[in-house]
């Protein structure tokens, strides 16, 4: 990457998106947070930390164009720039896949920490989508996280896991570890969350989500059907037109960013009778 | 479902076709490539090719650049090396 003069120093944080439980949303939201973020001009590289099941790719539609990944930077067999993948659609994005063969032992504490402090030289966010459970690839993910995203669905399986892995972040990290240095910022970010739901009682509200795991809120993202059409077709779901999610998620960065901003329930819109009559689907 | 579906039956792919189409290549390069799933060789590969060219010129690490595009019919492997100004190597 070219470093012109004028250029402003890169501000090298890096975020965690975690949950404890699968299936909530994790690499789903690195996607749509790292191009939000993307989209507002930082610069950002996204970084698969599930080594061995191989999905951010996917998600972000560069499967068919991982050359190296992860794996092999950290063990000298090619360079970082070789390894990151320019996204097509955002030249401020980056995609630093992981390896779809090794296991999870060939993360290092040591790779992993080399390799964060050289994408810091050169990107404003650091997005590391991290593996679902608690163990080695999980624990990497957040080592040297500056903030972290805890992604929880208002269901009781995954708050209970939340309230684990925040209890990890401020025990089992750099930041932790270090005295006199600030602990890692964790905010939630509830996903999947369905109004219509919440108000028949059938849901938990946010409010109860919050008073159970007492940390700030990022966002409340909605059972959306736009997110299964952007994973269909490879693309974030804030680059894939206009939708409930993408909204929720662009307020969402807009906080992570450190701008105030209010927060509100972004529903889907639900179809009428003239749209279902000659309406699109996904 | 609605009135007008047969009209929509013309549309562009809708997107779970483009999904399975994408799982479809991935998954052939994926399995084709056995266990090892994928393109291990292309360390080894770069290596090789920078030793080679090596032989004769001299060229940093970072004057490599790989690039690949699977596609369904085929893949292709781009290397470009970048040849310093000072040519060939003495001797």
């Amino acid at each position: 990457m070219t470093t012109e003069p004028a250029e402003k120093p890169p501000l090298g944080r890096v975020i965690v998106i975690t949950s404890g439980k699968g299936g909530v949303g994790k690499t789903t939201s690195s996607a749509a947070i790292s191009a939000a973020l993307a989209k507002k001009g930082f610069r950002t590289v996204v970084v698969d930390f599930d080594v061995g099941l191989r999905n951010l790719d996917m998600i972000m539609g560069c499967e068919r164009r991982v050359v190296f990944d992860f794996i092999n930077v950290i063990q000298g067999d090619a360079k970082l720039k070789q390894a990151l993948i320019k996204d097509k659609r955002l030249d401020t994005l980056s995609i630093l896949p992981t390896s779809q063969t090794r296991d999870k032992d060939a993360l290092t504490k040591e790779g992993v920490e080399r390799i964060l402090n050289e994408l810091k030289q050169e990107f404003d966010y650091i997005v590391c989508d991290s593996p679902a459970g608690i163990e080695r690839g999980a624990q990497l993910a957040m080592y040297f996280a500056d903030e972290a995203v805890v992604v929880t669905n208002p269901e009781v399986s995954s708050v209970r896991d939340s309230d684990r892995v925040l209890g990890l972040l401020s025990s089992q990290t750099k930041r932790a570890e270090t005295a006199g240095a600030d602990p890692i910022k964790a905010q939630v970010l509830i996903t999947r969350y369905d109004p219509s739901r919440v108000e028949i009682g059938e849901m938990m509200t946010v409010e109860d989500v919050l008073e159970i795991l007492a940390v700030p809120l990022l966002g409340v993202i909605p059972e959306s059907k736009a997110i299964l059409r952007a994973s269909n077709v490879g693309t974030p779901v804030v680059l894939d037109g206009p939708s409930a999610a993408a909204e929720a998620y662009e307020d969402a960065v807009t906080r992570l960013t450190g701008t105030d901003l209010q927060m509100r329930i972004v529903e889907e819109r639900r179809p009428g009778l003239f749209q279902r009559l000659f309406g699109r689907s996904a | 479902m609605s009135l007008f579906d047969f009209i929509r039956k013309q549309r562009p792919l809708k997107s779970a076709q483009t999904a399975k189409d994408r799982l479809q290549i991935l998954l052939a390069h994926e399995r084709s490539s056995g266990s090892t799933g994928g393109a291990d060789y292309l360390p080894m590969l770069q290596r090789d090719i920078v030793a080679a060219i090596r032989k004769y010129v001299e060229i940093g690490d970072k004057d490599v650049e790989v690039r690949m595009e699977r596609g369904d019919q085929m893949s292709s492997l781009e290397i470009n090396i970048e040849l310093p100004k000072t040519a060939t190597k003495a001797e």
